[in-house]
């Protein structure tokens, strides 16, 4: 028996628009770009929504109609649900109409897609909880499945997951911690009592997710047909496959020219032709297979680039600057109480921040290049930089405030008195 | 493989990038196995002959070269030749054309007498000023003729006020030649566009940068105390100085704590000097003039950040040894040299807020200034002569195969 396990990530980042030296103190729209460029939120998101979430969520629904035992999941970070209850909440209604078949799992991370477990386990608590609010709100469930950003895992962190209640975990079946053995078995993460590691197998996720149009590749052009056969070659030597892979491959990476939606449409046939085979959600293979082996992973992995570390976040000078920055705030901006202000705060943390300022384009190829919606990485963190100093202005105007509000107020009870 | 190359300036006798560009691939020539006779234009000791022939590694490293005993220079305009001729013919009697025309008419004219007596197997001149020269020398010889474009006409009047007898002679050259070399894509389609060449004829091959180890220098006394924003150019239309300054009055208002230097001359000098008084900022600017050699180096070490603002740039190559010197750059997407660096910042010309806002954030972010000033000169590394030089051996390569 094997079982392909579908996770798909979807998330957008709130982007800040391009912010000079002369809108700190002027301006405090930090995420409203309304120029042509890909800074503008609202318009990728439509131009995503149009090639990617509405034909290929139609195409889930199709197929979870004509086949009971296909089954996906999803993992929505709350800043991409946000953006869709306000700029396209048909998308929001169609991943509800799958999520209604009753075969379609979400997973749980931090709301702000941020880099929270690593700067500041206060805030880490703070987004998952976030972040499950808004699943339970919009889609009536309750997530028994952790994944971290960009599959950012540690044996602290399934530890930590593990306290919180989750019975699973998803990462990296990166090479340089598993060795000889398989990504196709579940684990027990290294100090952990109950929990599961389930682990992605990047090259067969890969196969689909980077190289399924690119014609040099020996495989192409890669069929539903010969992918089931690969799958079927896994049977006795697995108990699941996992499939994790950012949901606008469909569509966005791969364009529908490439044929993978087609490739999809045949997929659940192809894969259940065999009746060795069938599909599971992250929760569902929790429970029907044991861990066999421990995962231990001392150091950071993460799902990004050929490293699986953290450099494409914090690998250089400006990276490590603006995160050192952004969570030096926390205490000022949180003591404001001000939700307006931790609210954008917050946002500013998401991931993608600092993956627009990562510098090693030349030997990690055009991937940084073709998702960096800024002319450099050197503008993505002066727009960044300047919008901190916007931000901390902002904080320490309240704090005044309040202090004057709070001296007045005594002044006036001395007063009284 | 011979070369028999037009130019018109030379290091250490250059006033700009041509002459730069010149030494580099000359020397990339040289280790990709090719010998390059160069010939340019100079003005020697009245009294000598009107040509000098050099031997030896005086010149570059080159075995021969000859020097014209002329009075063309490069970057001037025909009202400058006349100053300079006039000034000239106060002395003695001149040998020289009567203006930059008739001079240039005599550079061809000996250009074509040198192709007599010269064996090669290629001709290959840099911008017009050589082109009546090289075209003479191709129809003596009946060899292939290679124009190397590194500025059209359009780029140094910036469009306006066009000198169409340049213009003229820039097109018939590109026309007469049998390969079109490029400094950049922005120049290979301004040709395209403004000349009327077909895209096919036309190859880029951008410039490169000599790449040696300087020795640290002292810090200077100003930069101890102050930041400071660099702009070294020609102080022309072309190169934006009036953008470095009205970018200054802004990052002022917001970074007092730094110094601005000028280093160049040219027709903007003054005017340059005066918008600096007339905006309040004359304590804020160091004029320092013309600069040459060693004193080049040093304004880029003590510089914070080098800005070159150019209007319209075929290739440029100061950011590259501002780089060198381990000096961040911000340069203008108007640029040949914006498409072959990525580690440094880019910016509008007419953008002044832009400018004025990436300057203030090199200033104040120290880790920005770091990650540019290492990633930066890193980058420039990877960018040699030897490779240029190659690339236009395939275009000479693609000519000699023609013939068979």
């Amino acid at each position: 028996m094997v079982s392909i396990c579908f996770y798909f990530q979807v998330h957008q980042p709130f982007r800040i628009r391009k912010y000079s030296i002369f809108d700190i103190g002027k301006n405090d729209n930090y995420f409203s770009d309304s120029s042509e460029t890909n800074l503008n939120n609202e318009k990728i998101l439509k131009k995503v929504s149009e090639k990617c979430y509405l034909p290929m969520n139609s195409l889930l629904l199709e197929l979870l109609e004509k086949y009971p035992q296909f089954k996906v999941s999803f993992s929505f970070s709350g800043v991409y649900l946000e953006q869709l209850e306000k700029y396209a909440p048909d998308v929001l209604e169609s991943f509800k109409k799958l999520v209604d078949t009753g075969r379609v799992e979400i997973l749980a991370e931090t709301y702000y897609h941020s880099l929270s477990f690593l700067f500041s386990r206060g805030e880490f608590y703070e987004q998952v909880k976030k972040h499950k609010e808004i699943v339970e709100r919009l889609f009536g469930k309750t997530p028994e499945v952790f994944r971290n950003t960009e599959l950012i895992y540690n044996n602290e962190l399934a530890k930590v997951v593990e306290r919180m209640g989750y019975k699973g975990i998803i990462s990296e079946g990166a090479p340089s911690i598993l060795g000889w053995r398989s990504p196709n078995y579940l684990y027990s993460p290294s100090g952990t009592e109950k929990i599961k590691v389930l682990l992605k197998n990047y090259k067969m996720s890969d196969d689909i997710a980077f190289r399924f149009s690119e014609k040099s590749w020996k495989e192409w052009p890669l069929t539903s047909q010969k992918y089931a056969q690969w799958v079927n070659a896994v049977n006795g030597g697995g108990e699941v496959i996992n499939l994790f892979m950012d949901y606008e491959t469909f569509g966005e990476h791969q364009w529908k020219e490439t044929g993978i939606f087609e490739f999809m449409r045949h997929f659940p046939e192809e894969i259940l032709k065999s009746s060795d085979n069938d599909f599971k959600t992250p929760s569902e293979v929790v429970n029907s297979y044991p861990a066999r082996g421990t995962f231990d992973s001392p150091r950071f992995i993460s799902w990004a680039d050929v490293e699986r570390d953290l450099s494409a976040w914090i690998g250089n000078e400006i990276q490590n600057a603006a995160i050192k920055k952004i969570y030096s705030l926390g205490f000022k901006v949180l003591k404001t109480q001000d939700s307006d202000i931790i609210e954008k705060w917050r946002k500013l943390q998401t991931s993608d921040h600092f993956y627009y300022m990562c510098t090693k384009w030349f030997s990690d190829g055009d991937v940084h290049k073709y998702f960096n919606p800024y002319q450099s990485p050197y503008d993505a963190f002066i727009s960044y930089m300047n919008v901190l100093h916007d931000l901390e202005l902002h904080a320490d105007e309240l704090l005044k405030k309040r202090t004057l509000v709070a001296s007045n107020t005594r002044e006036n009870i001395y007063k009284e008195n | 493989m011979r070369v028999l190359m037009f130019g018109w300036e030379f290091p250490p006798f250059n006033s700009g990038g041509l002459g730069t560009a010149c030494l580099g691939l000359t020397k990339g020539l040289k280790n990709n196995d090719v010998e390059v006779t160069f010939v340019l234009p100079r003005k020697v000791n009245l009294d000598v002959d009107f040509l000098k022939i050099v031997y030896g590694d005086d010149f570059g490293s080159m075995k021969k070269s000859y020097v014209i005993n002329s009075l063309l220079q490069g970057y001037s305009t025909s009202e400058e030749y006349d100053t300079r001729i006039f000034a000239e013919s106060e002395k003695k009697p001149v040998i020289y054309g009567r203006n930059l025309f008739e001079e240039v008419e005599r550079y061809a004219e000996i250009g074509g007498e040198i192709a007599k007596n010269e064996e090669f197997d290629i001709i290959h001149a840099h911008d017009w000023l050589t082109y009546q020269a090289a075209i003479n020398a191709k129809k003596v010889s009946g060899k292939y003729l290679v124009i190397h474009v590194h500025a059209t006409e359009l780029d140094r009047s910036g469009g306006n006020n066009v000198n169409q007898y340049v213009y003229d002679i820039e097109k018939k050259g590109m026309e007469e030649a049998d390969a079109v070399i490029a400094v950049s894509n922005f120049t290979r389609q301004k040709i395209i566009d403004n000349y009327g060449i077909s895209s096919d004829k036309i190859k880029v091959v951008h410039n490169a940068v000599e790449f040696e180890n300087y020795a640290l220098h002292e810090m200077h006394t100003l930069k101890r105390t102050k930041k400071i924003v660099l702009f070294l150019g020609r102080l022309t239309l072309q190169k934006g100085p009036d953008y470095f300054v009205y970018a200054a009055k802004k990052v002022l208002e917001y970074y007092p704590n730094v110094v601005f230097v000028v280093s160049g001359s040219g027709d903007m000098e003054k005017p340059i000097i005066r918008k600096v008084a007339e905006l309040d900022l004359a304590d804020k600017f160091i004029f320092t003039g013309f600069l040459r050699g060693k004193d080049i180096q040093e304004a880029y070490h003590m510089a914070d950040l080098y800005v070159m603002p150019s209007v319209s740039e075929p290739f440029g190559i100061s950011p590259l040894e501002a780089l060198k010197c381990e000096t961040p750059v911000l340069i203008s997407n108007q640029s040949g040299v914006s498409e072959v660096l990525n580690h440094c910042l880019k910016a509008d010309f007419w953008d002044v807020d832009e400018i004025a806002n990436k300057i203030v954030s090199v200033l104040k972010y120290n880790e920005l200034y770091r990650c540019l000033k290492e990633n930066g000169s890193r980058e420039v590394k990877s960018l040699n002569w030897n490779e240029s030089a190659h690339r236009c051996v395939d275009v000479y390569n693609g000519l000699l195969r023609r013939k068979e």
